[in-house]
């Protein structure tokens, strides 16, 4: 008896104890995945399934297929969503080529240089409602600076806010301001980075102004560029709090964006329909996941490469 | 103690007796969640609990005031986790997700009390769903046109009476060069005013709540109507320019200035203007005028409750306190010009002298024999409400699109009634 005990009492740490180099990494990741799997997997599991129940967030859920989505296909406010999203997407990229611009013109030494940065720097700093605010009292119809501007010209006066045409272009804008910025650092860092014997090279060559930028100095930022798409992308598809202060998703629902549209119907003080807000998040999950697998795409393959 | 005044030492030994004898049964706490934030209706909250705390020795008055914004979401989950004792809300349709989710406690025994059901009838239908009472209201407010007494009396304008006077006033002020109505419709509920006053003048308060029911469809020619009159106004260019881009707030230096000479607003924007220096002989009050001399007049007095949330601890207290809130002496009080400022809800109550209150008293209890709608937002589920306010914006913007809309609001009447 004594015998066969021994080998069974000891059988569990030795297997832990033969398997520990496999086992140690998977320990140090547990609470980490725990996490992750907790409050990012599992909520997104959770509102992929209650896109498919009607629910006010009070009573008992009621599962009704894929009504939620039918109904989106013939919802023309989500339809102004989806464009309005395009948009964003597409307009906001204007802040790489704007940061790197900017990055480019104060990468010089000259005395101040670090202040100018700064200032350049600064809306970036500031909060998102701080930057809404600013700019929807630039746009005001009747004291805004905007209008001033265009009377003093004779150029009459410009609702920008109040068009449905011309709002959501006019969100961008302001989002583009602290967004310019957020991309010129990520440019100055890289252009740190740059190797000066390439540009002598390159210099020897005979490449300068607009050859050596886009044949030496462009791709040299490579890694720089696509932190700045990626944060740009993020950035565009998340735009909420600028809609939110400038025009509440105003004029009539003209400038409201995916995200926007999710908060109102699910969570605001009109809304409070789950099922239909879920179903928009799940429209929304599923371009942003086009752009996480494209992300996730290039950094494996930028990694094999490295090797 | 304002009870004990005048009454005979020994008579007031018994029943300050009875007094005590009754405040023993109440014991634990009152745990009150209230969404009255603003600085005045706050004042107003915390004195309510004091003096109900002194009146109950043995029982402790919690109070919590929360954001009033914030609130309407909070209490969503407060009700359902963490149930307080009494909490704020509002009337008519947006205690409806509540009721039919059994969160509100039915309080139907209060309204057969006759100290309620007497003194409280003008606004039992508004607290009234299912046949059943779900709360007790504690304040509400007239809504109508607040106008610049002076620029009217430059232009040698009267309040008018009906819908032609009305329109040949706001054409004499365009000619002076200014706006006939402020409004900022940004956060469109401004909108929804305008709707009501038009739809209810122009057919009526029982077809005004028949469409808030969605029993009569947006494509009928009786809405068209409603849109028609109000097409009136725009065309004329009576309202301010790019008010979509305003909110109610921002609207109001545009009447402060003179550059509009009314606002179809609640009672709450008189506040604002006074302190922006509107003085008595500046500003005044008329019943929104006659557009369909076949319906009775109707008015909107949004209503401000206080519920008994049926996950509450102390039932019994809190009922207590929702017959304290509504009583006489109480709802003078706290609805006087230095508190709420609004009007009492109790008919054995008084109203401040104040001129604006007077004349909503007047309107709402002898002019409105139509009925009292709560608000846009309130009668109707709230769904079709931010669908229809939003619709109305457009409307305002560019009445051109006017079918579209309606064929809109329609789609979405089908689908949520």
């Amino acid at each position: 008896m004594a015998d066969t005990m021994m080998p069974n009492s000891d059988g569990a740490p030795g297997w832990i104890r033969r398997n520990r180099q496999a086992l140690a990494p998977f320990l140090f990741l547990l609470p980490g995945v725990l996490f992750f799997l907790f409050y990012v997997i599992f909520p997104i599991l959770q509102s992929f399934n209650l896109s498919f129940y009607r629910w006010d967030g009070l009573g008992e859920p009621v599962y009704i297929g894929a009504e939620n989505y039918i109904e989106l296909l013939d919802d023309r406010a989500f339809e102004v969503s989806i464009w309005n999203n395009l948009k964003w997407l597409l307009m906001y990229l204007l802040a790489i080529p704007a940061g790197l611009a900017i990055a480019l013109f104060l990468n010089q030494n000259v005395v101040g240089i670090r202040l100018y940065k700064s200032l350049f720097f600064f809306p970036f700093v500031i909060s998102q409602v701080v930057v809404g605010l600013v700019f929807s009292w630039f746009y005001d119809p009747t004291f805004g600076l905007l209008n001033q501007i265009l009377g003093f010209f004779g150029l009459g006066t410009l609702n920008v806010l109040g068009d449905p045409n011309l709002v959501t272009y006019g969100i961008i804008l302001a989002g583009l301001w602290p967004q310019t910025a957020y991309c010129m650092i990520l440019y100055l860092t890289g252009l740190n980075a740059v190797d000066p014997e390439q540009v002598e090279a390159a210099r020897l060559d005979g490449a300068k102004g607009f050859k050596m930028l886009w044949y030496v100095i462009i791709p040299q930022l490579r890694p720089a560029t696509f932190i700045a798409f990626v944060v740009t992308i993020i950035g565009a598809l998340r735009s909420f709090d600028l809609i939110s202060i400038m025009t509440n998703g105003g004029p009539f629902g003209s400038s409201r964006v995916l995200s926007f549209y999710m908060f109102e119907k699910a969570l605001s003080e009109y809304g409070f329909r789950m099922g239909y807000g879920a179903a928009i998040a799940v429209v929304l999950f599923l371009i942003m996941l086009l752009f996480i697998a494209y992300f996730l795409w290039s950094m494996y393959e930028e990694e094999k490469g490295g090797r | 103690m304002k009870f004990l005044k005048g009454t005979a030492a020994g008579f007031a030994m018994v029943v300050g007796l009875a007094a005590s004898a009754q405040a023993a049964e109440l014991t634990g706490t009152l745990k009150i969640f209230s969404d009255m934030s603003n600085p005045a209706p706050r004042a107003v909250m915390e004195k309510m609990a004091a003096d109900f705390d002194a009146l109950h020795p043995d029982l402790t008055v919690e109070l919590t005031v929360i954001d009033r914004e914030a609130y309407k979401t909070q209490i969503r989950n407060f009700l359902t986790a963490n149930a307080p004792d009494v909490a704020n809300w509002y009337a008519a349709n947006r205690m409806r997700p509540y009721v039919s989710a059994g969160l509100f406690e039915d309080v139907s025994d209060l309204w057969g009390e006759p100290a309620i059901a007497d003194n409280l009838a003008s606004t039992k239908g508004a607290m009234t769903l299912d046949g059943k009472q779900w709360g007790v209201p504690y304040t509400y407010y007239q809504w109508g046109v607040y106008y610049r007494e002076d620029i009217y009396k430059d232009l040698g304008l009267e309040e008018p009476k009906d819908w032609e006077a009305f329109k040949a006033n706001c054409q004499k002020i365009l000619d002076s060069g200014k706006k006939c109505f402020t409004i900022g419709s940004k956060f469109l509920w401004t909108a929804g005013g305008w709707f009501d006053y038009l739809n209810m003048r122009t057919n009526g308060y029982d077809f005004h709540m028949a469409l808030t029911n969605g029993e009569v469809e947006w494509t009928d020619d009786r809405v068209k109507a409603t849109f028609a009159n109000w097409r009136e106004l725009i065309d004329m260019g009576a309202f301010i320019d790019n008010h979509q881009s305003y909110s109610w707030q921002e609207a109001l230096p545009f009447m402060v200035n003179g550059d509009a000479a009314a606002y179809l607003m609640g009672n709450f924007a008189v506040a604002p203007l006074r302190e922006a220096g509107l003085g008595e002989d500046q500003l005044d009050f008329y019943q929104f005028p006659v557009i369909n001399p076949d319906v009775e007049l109707a008015e909107d007095a949004p209503t401000d409750t206080f519920h008994i949330p049926s996950g509450a601890q102390n039932k019994e207290a809190a009922r207590e306190f929702l017959r304290y809130v509504v009583s006489a002496d109480v709802q003078t009080e706290i609805n006087s010009g230095d508190a709420l400022g609004q009007l009492p809800v109790n008919a054995s109550s008084s109203v401040d002298d104040d001129e604006m209150l007077n004349q909503g008293f007047d309107m709402l209890s002898a002019n409105s024999p139509g009925g009292i709608a709560q608000f846009f937002d309130r009668d109707a589920p709230a769904e079709m409400a931010s669908v229809a306010m939003e619709g109305f914006q457009e409307f305002m913007v560019f009445p051109d699109n006017l079918d579209d809309i309606l064929n809109r609001l329609e789609k979405t009447r089908q689908r949520i009634y």
